[in-house]
């Protein structure tokens, strides 16, 4: 018998509901599988346990006054980039090592609406930027499926945690593959939703025009569960987007039939890993046996979209990471000269090296001289992209292609060679660009058994579409129900 | 050699809206340093800028009092740089596409009338406030000022003298406040003006090397500063000698100006489409309300004052200063129809009195009613002009009707023909030495026996009459 950590969402919701368990024996359940496993893995930077207790215990109380919604009673963890009022929030920097939001972000307001249990918030790469949770001021998080190796990232503590039964679902973000790839490093389920369709408000920005907040779960039913929480329109986010979002439960069971997936020839050309296009194969397989057709097509300038996200991302995070200074909250240097030596010394010892490396990228790329050639081209790059998967659309219902080129790699693999590691992101990067949702399923592992991830992207706002391929595939395959040996 | 200056004024007006630009903080002054912020305000990790949109609409009725193009898309830019008084580390303004571009301002000197052009006006949001500890090397940072919303009204360099620039932002000052969107305070800084200054031979179309001029909060500093920033760099270029690009500040107890050290202001503010706010969209149909909604501005006012009331136009310019005031005035014309009187007595009486009490008309004690009334007494004979400035005073210091303060103290005037008759003999009667004198050629003297005449009727007669008795009575003798 399983214990109550393995469990979905869904089903223990349904559980909860038929009383055949409490939030508190989940909780403490949970809490337990944290206390066993946690050194291993570091999939969290703060657990909070007596407070989830607490929250466990009000989410029971709410469920018998037959209060209760979907979700209430479930635990959950928050990717530490997400505000949660008086809890610590350091976007695994020491920048920030010491700062308790004053206010709840969007998502988590929604989480504490729904009686959601929150555990605690995962670790990620230093202010989300990197492909393996390894540049955490924190240390790196591990992956359950071989502790050697990264989750992926910048999400890999979300994602490591309900791989390992750390956490029942989690929270992640999303700027150029930062849900989709741990995800599926991991052999869990992880949904970047359309840009503007969950609040980002609360979400510390990384960069603001392709961050976006997604669930990561075990299976398709359980990102539906989330999506119905956390999409919405937000008026404290200028770029959330009204408009009514559907029931996303409602496309689990419907049939895939005649669908059209879209093959794109530049993601396909580029991979060479023996695994990864041995699984892409399997899963052409799959949809091909459900009744899905598939058309050929391409992304004419889908070969940029890397280097113009590496103008855009920087030079956003470059402003949006301005304000740590040192001087109203966080870290700050011990020793200055005055308040520039404050400001340079506080920054220079506050941040590491990778969000350094892209501040200064992104510095250099607004600069006056410097900014019609990088920063406005790039945008432009961007609109071709978009318009490219515009085209696409009109062909297919979907796109399927891979989510990273290879396997999960050694930890230290790719430290010291920022290239190799940024073209990790290759396959999720051009999603980000053009705002339309992705998602990560597991779609077989490599023969060193670590898990492989297929991807399935659709068009703004069809993230049902996305759901309903994944629940099909999921109903056919039981990848998703493997669990790492721990 | 004759040079000419070239001057272009940007200036900043905070907008009186209830709320800040980005975030639902309140815009009251003077409350305890940091208690009108929120997390959004004070740039916290993770907070996001939603628009104003009161502030957008004030910014287009701006624009379009000042003829400027709407663009239908705009959108905010970030300018980025490190300061204590600005918690993002960078200040949500427009760059690209601000909200409107391309107007003009029209201005009267004593050289006569001038169009100014206006390069743009756009919407952003103010700093904070340093306060420095004078005794200890410590500062401190006050961000209820933060996020508040402002216009930027950037001129072409059309400004040819310390003259014009002064007319220019009296008149942008005066549209704003008719608008109702900024109280144009300069010594409190919600009216703001920094210029750029460069000198060229006359005739000569190229310009000369411009210098930045900030720190005048005053009309009149502005007009220093000016000055004196032209007569030194055309002392400066008669010498030989060459202008440096820099910004210099205006120093009110001298009357000077002084380079700012100018390598820690050399910026690079790496302007970029704010990633956080849409690109903003101005609907046609809101500007065509907006533009409906407009008042009548100072300038139309003012050309109708002349024309429809027949009073000068320094008169008129007086008069329309301020919405309130032209208002008031109308008011009173509206109810004693002699514009030029009404005119006389606003500019003379009552706003001496307003000055020296620090009293704006709007809270002016004399109600447009009450004045009407003591003119229309004035008017009638029914008292002299030098009583009615002395009830108007009364008027002034205790809200009181003029007809309630004239019988009050019995300052009714004496227009009775016999009874003046009487008084006129008696006065010619006791002083018949003058009467003599007056009637050998010094005619000088019948202000004297005028004089005599109010002295016995302390001040009440009314002295067209005594003038025509008089001369009657003297004919005689
Ligand atoms: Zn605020």
């Amino acid at each position: 018998m399983l214990a109550l950590y393995e469990y979905t969402a869904g089903r223990l919701a349904e559980m909860l509901r038929t009383k055949e368990t409490s939030s508190v024996e989940i909780t403490r359940s949970v809490l337990e599988r944290i206390d066993a496993v946690e050194e291993k893995l570091r999939c969290y930077v703060t657990v909070s346990p007596e407070e989830a207790v607490k929250m466990a215990e009000e989410a029971d109380r709410r469920l018998a006054a037959g209060d209760g919604k979907p979700l209430t009673g479930i635990p959950i963890a928050i990717k530490d980039n997400m505000c949660w009022k008086g809890h610590r929030t350091t976007c695994a920097s020491k920048i920030l090592h010491n700062f308790h939001p004053p206010y709840d972000s969007t998502v988590v307001r929604l989480l504490k609406e729904e009686g959601i249990v929150i555990l605690g918030s995962a670790n990620m790469d230093e202010f989300a930027m990197g492909s393996s949770t390894e540049t955490s001021h924190w240390g790196p998080t591990r992956n359950p499926w071989n502790v050697e190796m990264i989750p992926g990232g910048s999400s890999g503590g979300s994602a490591a945690a309900v791989a390992a039964g750390e956490a029942v679902v989690t929270l992640g973000s999303d700027t150029g593959g930062s849900i989709r790839l741990p995800a599926a490093f991991c052999g869990v389920s992880g949904m970047k939703p359309t840009y503007g369709a969950v609040s980002r408000y609360g979400l510390v920005a990384y960069a603001s025009s392709l961050d976006q907040i997604g669930p990561i779960a075990r299976d398709a039913r359980d990102i539906a569960l989330l999506l119905n929480i956390i999409c919405g329109h937000d008026p404290k986010d200028s770029t959330s987007v009204p408009r009514d979002y559907p029931n996303f439960s409602n496309s689990l069971d419907k049939p895939v039939k005649g669908m059209k997936i879209g093959l794109p020839r530049e993601f396909f050309d580029k991979l060479e890993d023996p695994d990864v296009n041995r699984v892409m194969k399997d899963a052409r397989q799959i949809y091909r046996s459900l009744g899905v057709s598939f058309v050929d097509l391409s992304l004419p300038h889908l070969d940029y979209a890397l280097a113009a996200y590496y103008i855009i991302a920087p030079s956003e995070a470059s402003s949006n990471l301005a304000r740590y200074d040192g001087v109203k909250y966080g870290f700050r240097a011990e020793n200055f000269d005055g308040m520039i030596d404050m400001y340079c010394r506080s920054r220079a010892e506050g941040f590491g090296a990778e969000v350094k490396r892209r501040i200064m990228l992104g510095t250099y790329a607004l600069s006056s001289g410097y900014y019609d050639a990088y920063y406005l081209k790039a945008a432009k790059i961007r609109t071709l992209i978009t318009n490219d998967f515009r085209k696409a659309f009109e062909e297919c219902d979907a796109i399927l292609c891979p989510t990273a080129p290879s396997p999960p790699f050694r930890i230290g693999e790719k430290m010291d060679d920022p290239i190799q590691m940024y073209l990790t992101d290759v396959f999720t990067i051009p999603v980000n660009m053009a705002g339309l949702p992705g998602m990560a399923i597991p779609g077989g592992f490599s023969s060193d058994g670590l898990p492989i991830g297929i991807q399935l992207v659709a068009s703004h706002f069809e993230e049902a579409r996305l759901v309903q391929l994944s629940s099909a595939f999921q109903k056919e395959t039981d990848h998703h129900l493997k669990r790492p040996s721990l | 050699m004759d040079y000419e200056a070239v001057i272009g004024l940007e200036i900043h007006a905070q907008l009186l809206t209830d709320s800040k630009a980005f975030c639902s903080c309140t815009t009251r002054f003077g409350a305890e340093p940091n208690s009108n912020t929120c997390p959004i305000c004070l740039g916290m990790p993770g907070v996001l800028p939603v628009l104003n949109r009161k502030a957008l609409e004030f910014t287009v009725k701006m624009a379009l009092a000042c003829n400027c193009r709407i663009n239908e898309f705009n959108r905010f830019a970030r300018k980025n740089y490190y300061y204590p008084d600005l918690p993002k580390n960078y200040q949500i303004s427009q760059y690209e596409l601000p909200i409107s571009e391309n107007g003009f301002v029209e201005i009267e000197t004593s050289q006569g009338k001038r169009r100014i052009g206006l390069t743009r006006i756009h919407m952003e949001e103010d700093a904070g406030k340093l306060i420095h500890d004078e005794t200890k090397p410590v500062s401190y940072v006050d961000l209820n000022r933060t996020g508040v919303p402002l216009i930027e009204i950037v001129s072409e360099p059309d400004i040819r003298s310390p003259e014009e620039a002064g007319a220019f932002l009296r008149e942008l000052r005066a549209v704003l406040v008719y608008l109702g969107i900024c109280d144009g305070n300069m010594e409190e800084g919600s009216f703001r003006c920094d210029a750029n200054v460069s000198v060229r031979p006359k005739g000569e179309q190229a310009l000369g090397i411009k210098t930045e001029l900030k720190n005048m909060n005053s009309f009149r500093f502005v007009e220093r500063g000016l000055q004196f920033e032209i007569d030194r760099q055309i002392e400066l270029l008669k010498a030989g000698e060459r202008i440096v690009q820099e910004t210099r500040l205006f120093d009110s107890a001298t009357g000077t100006t002084a380079s700012m050290r100018s390598k820690e202001y050399a910026h690079d503010y790496r302007y970029f489409p704010d990633p956080d706010l849409l690109p903003i969209r101005v609907e046609p149909a809101l500007v065509e309300r907006l533009r409906s909604e407009l008042p009548e501005l100072p300038t139309e006012k003012k050309l109708r004052f002349v024309n429809e009331f027949g009073i000068p136009a320094y008169d008129a310019g007086v008069l329309t200063a301020s919405r309130e005031l032209a208002l008031y005035f109308e008011e009173t014309v509206k109810l004693f129809p002699k514009p030029k009187m009404v005119s006389n007595w606003i500019m003379t009486e009552l706003m001496r009195r307003l000055k020296g009490e620090e009293h704006g008309i709007d809270s002016c004690p004399i109600s447009a009613e009450q004045l009407a009334a003591l003119l229309r007494l004035v008017d009638e004979g029914s008292i002299s002009g030098k009583i009615a400035k002395t009830v108007f005073d009364e008027m002034f210091d205790t809200g009181k009707d003029s007809s309630a303060i004239i019988e009050e103290k019995g300052l009714v005037q004496i227009s009775d023909q016999g009874e003046l008759v009487e008084i006129a003999r008696k006065v010619l009667e006791d002083n018949p030495s003058e009467v003599e004198k007056y009637l050998e050629g010094k005619t000088k003297l019948m202000g004297f026996f005028v004089g005599q005449v109010m002295k016995v009727t302390q001040g009440k007669a009314n002295p067209a009459m005594v003038n025509q008795i008089l001369m009657e009575e003297l004919k005689k003798r």
